[in-house]
């Protein structure tokens, strides 16, 4: 069992017939996801890629048993397409979408918040590159050949990144449980802490590797959860050393803008906090290499 | 997306707060005119520039004659003004605000703004305005009032009436602070607003609540529906580098070393910039070209890292997903025959198609340096600029 996603889990894409999501939509079947539809409102009734497109989320809920979705839906209607997916029951729910705007997100996770728990969608992005089972499922958009099937769960705001840490590993024929992309976004549907948390319950992960930047206090709390929760080892490395105070690097998210947000700053609390530190973006996979040969 | 403090005034009188009177000016006779068509014997002339800071930067002068007004304004026009946050390249005023001078009886810190771990407004108040509220923090950080507000609910009269009574503000001024908060509260909602803070906020000696300065900051990925705002971009207080980066929908922030980079992804960027560093190096640039890195957008990115006259040596890593790398290899080698590059350039490929990608830039016959992985292109990144500047010097 892997966490979120499997080779059963049945998939739909939201905005399924537009150019991006068909791309996706083709990729993500030939890796061999479950995918059983989309959604595009106004659509609903047609063929696209051999598969049904409905109106409504809780329609492809109901006739092809949805059970998770990614969304490649426009910023500006975004966050609305997420909190249909919350609505419809949908239980784990990516989004790619870059340039939703912040107070949106804010809505949504209002909006999240009010299902108990229990019934509440699971959220990773928006503004990150998806989730990969390697071998099994993947819902995202990512170059599924680079991953391989193993034992290490990541997590990680940036896509390409993510990418480059996964290379290293294969390259050490080191494989991957699970990878999930968080996104870059200021306010996004899961932290770092919330995915180790899922990544801590998995039996099929051995070690976590958490892959963070400038910005926000988010690594800072994973790390805190490392230390009073997590048997696993934790691996990290924080992007941005360079970066200078009040600039947005790319990211919305990736801008130092108070005390605790710089990559040095961040990386000096980790390692208080007993988490094992990549010192270098090019030593991910050794660094988790040494772990393991340590276990 | 940064506003002048005059525009951010101007938006928040419209919603009903209490500003000085004033007027904008661009040239020293403009101030002049300003300052006639207002009513007292004091005036401020306040440097528009997108910085905090400007008081301790000269950007700010109490006038008491419209002779010293002109002075003011002739000294300030076209001055480059260096704060601590617009760094040691300053940023230059081309805009004055002449306004009515204040008898200032308290000043007040207030501030709007989005908690990223609460996922919720958070409004900060304090009874020492004037002061940096990072300073504050530090020095008295229980002087430093904190209250959420709930997004679906919104910012409720009681946690208003809060904030005023833990200002020790007086009971006669009580409704209107009340009044000034809600206001504020409206544009940020309204407005899609990522920072609004008001520093200081003063009660005048008459017993007025006057909005004396003001910050607006604005969620770039909202300016879709945000179009008044979106038109009060003010170019010349953004580096030149960046505006043109944007006109291409490339995301590029200059900094202060002399090796240029251009990379797919903004957290790849961020961590070759790290081992620039780390290799002994120092970037001239972040540059993020995206994911879909064509032959013309490979081109526009290269020009742009070319334009800065400092770069002794550049740095192309690019991890292909959806990318190819072979695509990305013809617009390197396209670009580096058009621009007749004079410095030395390293090409790290990555990912899907990466042999063709690596044989295309082979069989190119241009003088490139390859590199197989992040470390090893770092190292001859640093290597060829120290080369470089060896040669040249």
């Amino acid at each position: 069992m892997t966490i979120l996603i499997n080779e059963k889990t049945r998939i739909i894409v939201q905005g399924f017939t537009g150019k991006i999501g068909t791309f996706h939509a083709q990729e993500m079947i030939d890796y061999g996801s479950n995918v059983v539809g989309g959604v595009t409102p106004g659509k609903g009734g047609q063929k696209h890629l051999n598969l049904p497109v409905f109106n409504t989320v809780i329609e492809a809920v109901q006739q092809v048993g949805a059970e998770a979705s990614i969304i490649f839906v426009p910023p500006a209607f975004a966050a609305d397409s997420i909190m249909e997916a919350a609505d419809a029951g949908i239980k784990y729910c990516v989004a790619i979408t870059d340039g939703i705007p912040t107070q949106d997100m804010m809505t949504v996770k209002n909006f999240l918040r009010r299902f108990p728990k229990d019934e509440r969608m699971m959220l990773t992005g928006p503004n990150c590159s998806g989730t990969i089972s390697p071998g099994r499922s993947m819902l995202g958009i990512m170059p599924g050949h680079i991953y391989i099937r193993g034992n290490v769960g990541v997590v990680g705001r940036s896509g390409t990144l993510g990418y480059e840490a996964a290379d290293q590993m294969r390259l050490l024929g080191i494989g991957i449980s699970t990878s999930i992309g968080i996104g870059g976004d200021p306010i996004i549907g899961s932290s770092h802490r919330d995915v180790l948390e899922q990544l801590e319950q998995d039996p099929e992960t051995k070690i976590t590797v958490m892959i963070g930047e400038i910005g926000g206090p988010q690594e800072v709390e994973a790390g805190k959860f490392f230390k009073e929760h997590m048997t696993k080892p934790l691996v990290a490395y924080i992007a941005g050393l360079t970066a200078p105070e009040g600039r947005r690097m790319g990211h919305a998210g990736a801008i130092i803008s108070s005390a605790g947000e710089s990559a040095a700053e961040k990386v000096a609390l980790l390692k208080d906090l007993g988490v094992t530190i990549c010192p270098a973006p090019a030593m991910m996979g050794k660094t988790v290499a040494e772990v393991l040969a340590k276990m | 997306m940064n506003i002048h403090e005059y525009q951010a005034k101007e938006i928040l009188a419209e919603y009903g707060v209490k500003i000085a009177e004033g007027g904008l000016a661009y040239s020293t006779e403009e101030a002049v005119q300003r300052a006639r068509e207002i009513d007292g014997d004091m005036w401020v002339v306040k440097a528009q520039i997108h910085s905090g800071g400007r008081g301790k930067a000269g950007g700010i002068k109490i006038c008491k004659t419209h002779n010293e007004v002109e002075a003011a304004a002739e000294e300030l026009i076209g001055k480059k003004l260096v704060t601590h946050q617009t760094g040691p390249a300053g940023k230059v005023c081309s805009r004055l605000y002449v306004e009515a001078g204040t008898n200032i009886a308290q000043e007040i810190y207030l501030s709007l703004l989005i908690d990223r771990s609460a996922e919720r407004i958070i409004m900060v108040g304090s009874a020492q305005g004037g002061m940096e509220i990072e300073t504050l923090a530090e020095t008295n950080p229980e002087a430093i009032i904190k209250i959420y507000i709930e997004p679906a609910v919104g910012l409720q009269d009681f946690q208003a009436r809060k904030m005023a009574f833990a200002l020790n503000l007086d009971t006669s001024q009580l409704n209107h602070v009340v009044k000034t908060i809600k206001a504020c509260y409206r544009a940020f909602r309204d407005l899609d607003v990522n920072i609004l803070e008001i520093n200081p906020l003063v009660v005048t000696q008459n017993n007025e609540i006057i909005v004396l300065d003001a910050k607006m900051v604005f969620d770039e990925n909202a300016l879709f529906r945000r179009h008044k705002i979106a038109e009060l971009r003010d170019n010349t207080q953004v580096d030149p580098r960046e505006v043109a980066a944007a006109d291409v929908g490339l995301s590029y922030v200059g900094l202060d070393g002399d090796i240029g980079c251009m990379i797919n992804g903004a957290g790849l960027a961020m961590a070759t910039m790290d081992m620039i560093k780390l290799a002994g190096g120092e970037p001239a640039n972040f540059l993020d070209v995206g994911g879909g890195a064509s032959a013309e957008r490979t081109e526009k990115a290269f020009r742009l890292v070319l334009a800065d006259t400092g770069v002794k040596a550049m740095l192309v890593n690019i991890f292909a997903g959806i990318n190819r790398c072979d695509w990305i290899a013809e617009g390197v080698v396209h670009a580096v025959k058009k621009i007749e590059m004079k410095i030395p350039l390293v090409v790290r490929l990555s990912g899907t198609n990466v042999e063709e990608g690596r044989r295309i830039i082979a069989e190119s016959g241009l003088p490139i340096i390859t590199a197989d992985t992040l470390a090893d292109a770092a190292e001859k990144v640093v290597k060829a600029r120290n080369e470089f500047v060896a040669q040249v010097s």
